[in-house]
Formats: C-alpha cells, structure tokens, sequence
C-alpha cells in the first residue's frame, strides 16, 4: 500500500514504528469491503486483496484521508465518494491483439475448430472497453467465419460497455495495435477497419452486426448460453482464489463438450478444481478444452 | 512442502540484470526464504529467467497468477504485469505502469511489506528511475529491512540514490558486499519474527 508516509527515522537500523499493523489493517479492509457490499451492493470480497488494497489506498490519499477506515465513513455517506472508489477499483486496461501470440495461435488453432460447427457462439467476459471484442471480429471476418459467429462480450461496468459499443479507440495507440495485428497473423492492415475521427479511430461499425454487449457479472451471475469458446483474459487475477474456482465452474457449465477456454498469458487452470477435465491445446498461450463429457 | 517463512526482495533497473545476476550468484538464504525479483525492462517476452537461472544455484521461474510461495526458489515479474506477494502465493495485475514501469518495484515491495512485515528483506539495486522509494517506505513502516547498492558502485546510481536521500535505507553496501549483507538480513529477519 501506498498510504502516507509514516515518520522516518534516520538510518540508524532500527526501523520506525509501524504505523497501523498489518493485522488491523486486514480487519479494516475487510469491514470496509462488508459495508460496500451491504449498501451498494458491489461485492468486492473476493477480489485478489494485494492489488485491491493497493488500489484502496490511492483514493485514502486521494480523497485526503488517512486510514481506511476514513474512507468507510466517507463512502458510507458519500455516493460521490463511493462512485470514485468504484472507478479506482476496476482495472480496465486493454489494448487491441494484446499478446499477438494468442491471437496467431486463435488463427491457426483455434479457428479450424470452430469452422466444423454450423453457427459459433462466443463469450468474452470481462471485455472492457471492447479492444479484444474488435480484434477478435477482424480476425474471424479475415478467416471467413464472419457470418456464422455470435459474440457475446459481457462486462460488469456499465460505463466501460459503453465505450465498448461506441467502438472508438485513441488514434496515438493505433501504431502499437497495427504491430500487434501483423505480428497475430493480420492479412491487409489494420488502418483498413476504422476511420479517423479527430484524435479517435472509429472502428467499422459493421464489425459490431454480430457483437451483443451486455452487463454480467462473474461474481454473482450465472450461466446465460452455451459457448462453443470462452475468451476470459486479464480478468481472473483480479480474484481470489475462492472466486477463481466460482467462474472456472461457471465457463464449465457454460461450455459446450470439447469447447474452448482462453485465459490470460500468465493465467492458467493450474490448480484449479476442474484442471483434470481440461486439456491443454496450447500452453505457451493458454488455450484449454473441456473433455467430451 | 514447508512454508516460506522469510522473503526478500530486489528490484533493479538500467543494470539491473547483471547487478542481480551477481548478487544472486553469491548468495546463501536460510532453507525457509524465498526470492521475488522486479526488473524493468521491455514489455516483450523474453527468456529473462533462464538468463538469470545461469550459474545460480536454484530454480529461478517466471510467476503465474495464485502460483504458492515455495521456499528455496526465485520467482521473477513477467513482463508487462506487476508482480504482487499476498501472505503465501503470488499474484499478477496489469493496473497502470507506476513512474512509467510495468512491473514497478513500488508495487513488488509494498504489497511483500503487507504481507511479510518484519520478515521481509528489501534491495534496491542499479537504476535510472526512482521506482522502489514508495516501496522501500512502506517496508520500513511495517519492520521490513532496506538495503540499497552504494551509488557509487551502481551502473545508474538514481534509483539507490533516492532511496538513501529518502532516509530509507537501513545498509548501504557495496555491488561485491551485497550477498553477505543481505544473508545477515535475512537470518535476522527470522529471528525476529
Ligand atoms: C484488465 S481488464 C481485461 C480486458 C480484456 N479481457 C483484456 O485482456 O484486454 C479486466 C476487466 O474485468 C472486468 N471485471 C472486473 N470484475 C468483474 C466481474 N465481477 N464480472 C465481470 N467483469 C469484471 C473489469 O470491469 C475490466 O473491464
């Protein structure tokens, strides 16, 4: 945590006095975390707790606090205040053909797999702004699978989903995200699927006719459908563990036999209960199959 | 498997690879310690912890997301991911670069500070930034120790530099002294816990 700095002794070896100790600190987040959930009802319990208080402690400066147990009494009488922790607290980075080898091997090893199936339904949960949902209409569009594919692109956040359907993305980040593209296996260049709109790039439009986007949450919802390949990358190692194995069941009751589950570069069904009822297709990018059964 | 009972951490900029490299190399931590390591560097994949693993004596991995601390071993920061410690695994975020860096070792060593309080050994090594000061802070006011590479004997002296001028460090060696000093650390670290 970042939290102010505490008085600094010279070094002289002996450390300064910590200023709360760890263990009340853990009872504060955890009664902060409680008191959310039961007056907003956004359940943050679970969320990996390293980066959350990390990522707690910004606003307990931001807002000119100095404990978190400040921030409680701020954001239980405050909706501004609690609107701004929200923000902070979801991580929505992204970018377009993020990790290029995954997008080469959905090319290569994926999409023959779904071309032996007469229609395709796909989920990306936790699609942010809606980089990776693009991306992935580009590269079915360029393999032919077009028009034969539903994708379902679900986030919890209302605000990021609707910038996810507005489809523009900022133009300075274009030159990375062409690299990206080229490197994934792209065949004719990426400036042939947006248009400039001042500082923005306006993705074709025509990109979203098979796109639903729509607000789920992987903490509390449930299943929806029957997905023939689940992309869920950058989303997991923001969980716990408790709340990793709720969604690694949830895609598996949500996947047809011998579908598909992609998870992040540094993400894996490592330990988790259902590993044996997966198997590998790539390991280098993390490209699952759930057995036959 | 027993549990890891002390941790240290390095992090390491410009000149980060071959200072870490060395220190590493001559370094003996108590059976119950781990190592987790942040270096800057390109957000390309690369085969940083096979470099690192040559001519050091144990295993030194690349961390996955809920990957369990296990004593003896090094685990580095992927690239493009910073690297956080929760009280027995490991765990990953993308959240924005902190002073421009993803991994950031601010990162690194303030969630290990939560986590390991008192047991916890910090290193600041060679570097042009000054990614580690926050960090080293907060190891400080949770018990944590912090030993910083004298400046003068640093590729780029900024990173240790700042943390010195912060009034953080708690030893400030030289590149060759480094491994003893922080084995010393290290042990004391246990003892006091
Ligand atoms: C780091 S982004 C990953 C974006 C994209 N999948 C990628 O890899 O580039 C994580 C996303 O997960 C979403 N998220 C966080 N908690 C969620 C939850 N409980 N249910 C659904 N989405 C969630 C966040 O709103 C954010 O947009």
């Amino acid at each position: 945590m970042s939290g102010p700095a505490g008085p600094v002794d010279p070094a002289d070896g002996a450390g300064p006095p910590p200023v709360a100790t760890a263990d009340v600190e853990d009872v504060e987040l955890d009664v902060l975390l409680e008191a959310i959930q039961r007056v907003y009802g956004y359940d943050f319990r679970n969320y990996a707790r390293a980066s959350l208080r990390r990522r707690l402690w910004r606003r307990v400066t931001a807002e000119g606090r100095s404990s978190l147990s400040g921030l409680l009494e701020e954001v239980l009488h405050d909706p501004g205040a609690m609107e701004r922790l929200r923000v902070d607290l979801s991580v929505t980075v992204t970018s377009m053909f993020r990790d290029p080898p995954f997008f080469l091997a959905l090319r290569e090893q994926v999409v023959p797999l779904l071309a032996t199936y007469p229609f395709v339904r796909i989920w990306v949960a936790g699609c942010a702004s809606g980089e990776e949902v693009y991306s992935l209409a580009i590269l079915l569009r360029e393999e032919g699978l077009g028009d034969r594919v539903r994708i379902y692109a679900t986030d919890v956040s209302d605000e990021i989903l609707e910038r996810a359907r507005a489809g523009r993305v900022p133009l300075d980040k274009m030159r990375t995200y062409s690299s990206n593209y080229l490197a994934g296996g792209g065949r004719d260049g990426l400036s042939r699927y947006y248009e400039v709109e001042g500082r923005w790039a306006r993705m074709d439009p025509s990109l979203r006719d098979g796109v639903v986007f729509a607000r789920h949450n992987l903490a509390t919802d449930g299943t929806f459908n029957e997905f023939h390949l689940i992309l869920c990358r950058n989303v997991l190692i923001y969980f716990d563990r408790i709340l990793q194995q709720r969604v690694h069941q949830l895609f598996d009751d949500s996947l047809v036999p011998l579908g598909l589950l992609a998870l992040g570069a540094r993400e894996s069904l490592v330990g988790s209960h259902l590993q044996a009822t997966y198997e590998t297709v790539d390991a280098e990018v993390r490209i699952y199959r759930r057995s036959g059964t | 498997m027993s549990a890891v009972r002390r941790l240290l951490v390095v992090g390491g900029s410009w000149g980060g690879i071959t200072a870490s490299q060395s220190v590493l190399r001559a370094l003996e931590l108590p059976a119950d310690a781990a190592t987790a390591l942040v270096l800057h560097r390109q957000p390309i994949r690369s085969a940083l912890a096979e470099v690192l693993g040559r001519g050091i004596g144990c295993p030194v991995e690349e961390a996955e997301d809920k990957m369990p601390l296990a004593p003896g071993r090094v685990y580095v920061a992927p690239p493009d991911y910073h690297l956080l410690v929760e009280s027995g695994w490991l765990s990953l975020s993308t959240e924005e670069p902190v002073k421009y860096s993803r991994p950031a070792i601010d990162v690194l060593l303030e969630s290990a500070a939560d986590a390991f309080g008192p047991r916890l050994v910090a290193v600041i090594l060679t570097g042009a930034s000054t990614d580690g000061t926050d960090g080293a802070r907060a190891v400080r006011r949770r018990g944590g120790t912090v030993i910083v590479q004298d400046p003068r004997t640093a590729e780029q002296p900024v990173m240790p530099q700042s943390v010195v001028t912060a009034g953080l460090a708690d030893v400030v060696a030289p590149l060759r002294d480094l491994p003893a000093v922080i084995a010393r650390a290290v042990d004391r670290a246990g003892a006091s816990a």
